[in-house]
């Protein structure tokens, strides 16, 4: 089917709608187990991580999907992970009055968001180049 | 469902306990799955419209939005379900934090290190802004 069919933008948003579903469940099921600032700082660490992974993997070996993508990159994982609450804690649970706290929210998102990328690259090329290494050593 | 008294009261029976159910106590795992569906579908929305190869600009839009959105159902005092339904479905799946790291480290690594410094700062400072903002209009307006 021709990509801009109605089934298929149809199966383009119930992909986004499910995993929307899944992903803002987990981080629900998180809030649960751990205190707010905890759970939130696990779901967006271990989100980026994942969709870091999916983004360069697409980039470097793109084994991967379209609908999988779909369901995982813009559904799931975007759900799982959050902003706002963040962005609230951040403004309203710590604010001026706990700078502490405060630092350590914005450092620990930002700090362990970024590395959670970082190392999900590293994985990504690491995989790539372990699954060119036979076609291409063997041969040779 | 078995009801003693018949199967016309039992029936009843199970309606009103159903609407019940549905009406008052919803359970907040649909709550915060349903939200996180819309949520999603809306990002996905604001993704289409705004996409742009220079800098996330739809990303800087769904957490602005979106955590002016939370405050505002904070500071309005809102109940339990509702923050659920509407904060941690609707606005916590509108909102994402991968999406964004993943950028920043993308517009680092392809030598813009201003706008990912800029990125960086920009979503925290303008959503903050907009929890601000909440808070200013339930305190004077209208909510």
């Amino acid at each position: 089917m021709a990509p801009d069919h109605p089934l298929v933008r149809l199966e383009t948003l119930a992909l986004i709608a499910i995993g929307g579903f899944a992903g803002a469940n987990l981080r629900f099921f998180a809030l649960g187990l751990f205190s707010d600032v905890v759970a939130v700082l696990l779901v967006n660490v271990v989100g980026s991580f994942l969709l870091g992974f999916l983004v360069y993997e697409a980039e470097y070996l793109d084994v991967v999907g379209r609908k999988s993508r779909l369901l995982f990159t813009t559904g799931f994982l975007s759900s799982l992970t959050t902003y706002s609450t963040f962005a609230v804690h951040t403004a309203i649970e710590a604010g001026p009055g706990e700078p502490l706290l405060l630092a350590a929210v914005v450092a620990g998102n930002y700090g362990l968001g970024f590395a959670g990328v970082l190392a999900s690259r590293s994985l990504a090329r690491w995989v790539a180049d372990d699954a060119r290494l036979p076609s291409g050593g063997e041969t040779a | 469902m078995i009801a003693p008294g018949g199967s016309l009261e039992g029936g009843l029976a199970a309606i009103v306990l159903l609407a019940d159910w549905i009406t008052f106590d919803p359970e907040p795992a649909h709550l915060v799955g349903a939200g996180g569906a819309i949520g999603a579908l809306l990002r996905y929305g604001v993704y289409r419209g705004l996409s742009s190869e220079r800098f996330p600009w739809p990303t800087l839009a769904v957490n602005v939005i979106g955590s002016f959105l939370f405050g505002l159902a904070i500071f309005a005092g809102a109940g339990e379900s509702t923050i659920q339904f509407v904060g941690i479905g609707i606005c916590g799946a509108f909102t994402t934090f991968s999406s964004f790291s993943v950028e920043t480290v993308q517009l680092y690594e392809r030598g813009d290190r201003t706008l990912a410094v800029a990125n960086a700062a920009g979503n925290l400072v303008l959503s903050v802004a907009g929890i601000g903002l909440a808070w200013v209009l339930v305190a004077v307006g209208p909510f």
